[in-house]
């Protein structure tokens, strides 16, 4: 019988670590001038110093000195007075100098932590994530193995190589090992991988786009018996490529490993490849002999010396935690956990923020993006923020707001403008959804639902205010829903002598 | 003792793909011995006060501004390259690696 993955954490207690790569947004690369940008056309961003040309020498971009510098402070590290880069040999095309430049025992910034929250059936709980260290290195360029039937280097007939994203600035930022987390192990690694997610973009170093490959993540896992003090062997799983791939590939590991270990077999240390359709992992190159790269300081590069007023000027530039934020935000809107947590896994935090700083009523601007907004985005497979604007959200609140929309007339109108019929206000002429409270055209329909409906109209008259409901209804009715139904049945009792 | 073995050339030739033979190794591990035994007697004579450097001249943070400058075309940049295909470089597949 296989172990399920609550068996397998009832028996065995996981370790994590997590090695974060993350490319900078700087305008040029690490060590020369080339461009950066996402999907130019092959080869068309690089030089002879990217090429690894012979005598090309490489110069630091400050930038990205400055941005590893202020990841370092945001994750709680010291930052190291003195920094080196080293070359790591090794012979892969991926790299044309037959070295990547990066650094090895004297990273820019060391020993720091981040603490995560998950939401658990045992109410919020919180963990500490231990940050070992933040390098700095540079990026590899993209292989394409042709032939072959499964596109993997096995198989293949040749390989192309395209060096633009060679030189890129990448930090790596590595977890020290993440244990006592028990069951909670995939949420954990998700929601520290999520956070520091934020807290890059919330410092505007990073796209952090993970699809597009800007953030990348690397789950290292290892199982020893439950409550036996020991580590066991680790797996490090690559190509974990989205925040709900790390939760699945911790999962995925645990079950692997557990009825490896339930079996009798051991755990041997490699690397292994997420597969994104099964969650499980597949094997890849073997660490067995333990990888030798041969780091030396790389002497083109002078070192990295950075004094306490750069680093002081820069820890004054950090922006507002996440984790802050978040608090701040729910107390503001006053908002339930649940529906907080929602807006987080969501990523709706933003957008709200926005639609309610455009005016918009705050319980509105909630439901409206955790409603109706993302419905329709998960009926398309698609963001919410991508079908819609704050700015438009805020103007169909304001109108709903004002008496001008119903919430049924919005909903048509955030449909039209989720169809591309144009603005809010372009989609209620087009369509003409106006609310109808004008007076006299009301009193049309309601005379026209007296005279239908005659009985009804005189038990109102005798005090049945109940009975309304039906002469309310068909009012709605004949207006296509566009009335106000608060003003119609104002106006109805008061012609039936009930006002 | 040697300060380098034959084994440690053999694998240091591995790692650099490098293709030696028997008579190669024999004849290399001794005379990397010593060259390193030469080497050996530098760090004898620096003092324990004599901090370790990686660069000849005493400088730090020399960097420059995040500002793009022009890039190779492809094909210049694949003007050296031995084999090419699709405006990329071409090469071997590589057998045994991930
Ligand atoms: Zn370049």
């Amino acid at each position: 019988m296989a172990l399920s993955y609550d068996q397998a954490v009832e028996k065995y207690e996981p370790t994590l670590g997590l090695e974060v790569h993350v490319e900078l947004n700087t305008k040029s690369k690490m060590f020369c001038s080339c461009a950066t940008e996402f999907g130019a056309s092959p080869n068309t961003q690089t030089c002879p110093v990217c090429l690894g040309m012979p005598g090309a020498l490489p110069v630091v971009n400050g930038k990205a000195i400055e941005s590893s510098i202020l990841i370092g402070l945001a994750l709680n590290c010291s930052v190291a007075p003195f920094s080196r880069f080293a070359r790591k040999n090794y012979f892969y095309p991926d790299m044309p100098k037959n070295f990547q430049t990066s650094q090895y025992d004297e990273p820019i910034c060391v020993n720091g932590y981040l603490d995560v929250e998950i939401d658990t059936d045992e109410g919020i709980k919180q963990f500490r994530v231990e940050i070992e260290r933040v390098h700095m290195e540079e990026d590899t360029g993209k292989s394409l193995h042709v032939g072959g039937a499964t596109g993997r280097i096995h198989g293949a007939d040749y390989s192309l190589l395209d060096y633009n994203r060679a030189g890129i600035p990448l930090v790596e930022i590595v977890t020290k090992i993440v244990g006592g987390t028990g069951k909670y192990a995939p949420q954990v690694a998700r929601a520290y991988v999520t956070e520091l997610r934020d807290i890059l973009r919330s410092l505007g170093v990073s796209d952090v786009k993970m699809e597009q490959g800007s953030m990348r993540c690397d789950v290292n896992l290892s199982l020893a018996p439950a409550s036996s003090g020991t580590l066991g062997t680790r797996s490090e799983t690559k190509n974990v490529n989205s925040l709900r791939s790390v939760e699945r590939a911790v999962i995925g590991e645990v079950i692997r490993q557990s009825n490896r270990l339930d079996a009798g077999e051991r755990i041997v240390q490699e690397t292994r490849h997420f597969l994104e359709e099964s969650g499980q992992t597949r094997p890849g190159r073997s660490k067995e002999q333990a990888e030798d790269y041969r780091y030396f300081p790389e002497p083109d590069l002078v070192p990295v010396v950075p004094d306490s007023a750069w680093i002081e000027q820069l820890r004054a530039t950090l922006p507002e935690k996440p984790s802050t934020r978040r608090k701040r935000l729910q107390q503001a809107w006053s908002v339930p956990d649940k529906e907080m947590a929602a807006m987080v896994n969501a990523e709706l935090l933003d957008v709200v923020e926005e639609t309610i700083s455009l005016g918009a009523e705050p319980t509105r601007a909630r439901s409206w993006w955790l409603g109706e907004v993302s419905r329709l985005a998960n009926e398309r497979e698609v963001a919410a923020t991508s079908l819609i604007t704050s700015a438009q959200i805020a103007e169909v609140i304001n109108l709903i707001s004002n008496g001008e929309l119903t919430d049924k007339l919005a909903r048509q109108v955030v449909e039209g403008v989720i169809a591309g019929e144009g603005t809010p206000r372009e989609v209620i002429d087009k369509r003409g959804l106006k609310v109808v409270s004008d007076d006299s055209a009301l009193m049309v329909a309601i005379e026209a639902a007296i005279t239908a409906q005659p009985d009804t109209a005189e038990r109102v008259r005798g005090g049945n205010i109940p009975a309304a409901g039906a002469l309310i209804g068909a009012v709605m009715k004949a207006t296509g829903g566009q009335a106000d139904a608060a003003k119609v049945r104002e106006l109805l009792l008061k012609h039936l002598g009930q006002g | 003792m040697a300060a380098i073995s034959r084994d440690d050339v053999a694998h240091l030739a591995k790692l650099a793909r490098i293709d030696m033979s028997d008579v190669e190794l024999d004849h290399l591990a001794k005379e990397m011995d010593v060259i390193l035994g030469a080497v050996a007697r530098v760090q004898e004579v620096a003092g324990v006060d004599v901090p370790a450097t990686s660069h000849p001249i005493p400088v730090n943070n020399v960097f420059r501004e995040d500002v793009v400058k022009p890039s190779l075309t492809s094909q210049e940049a694949l003007s050296g390259a031995p084999a090419q295909s699709e405006d990329r470089f071409k090469v071997p597949q590589i057998l045994g690696e991930e």
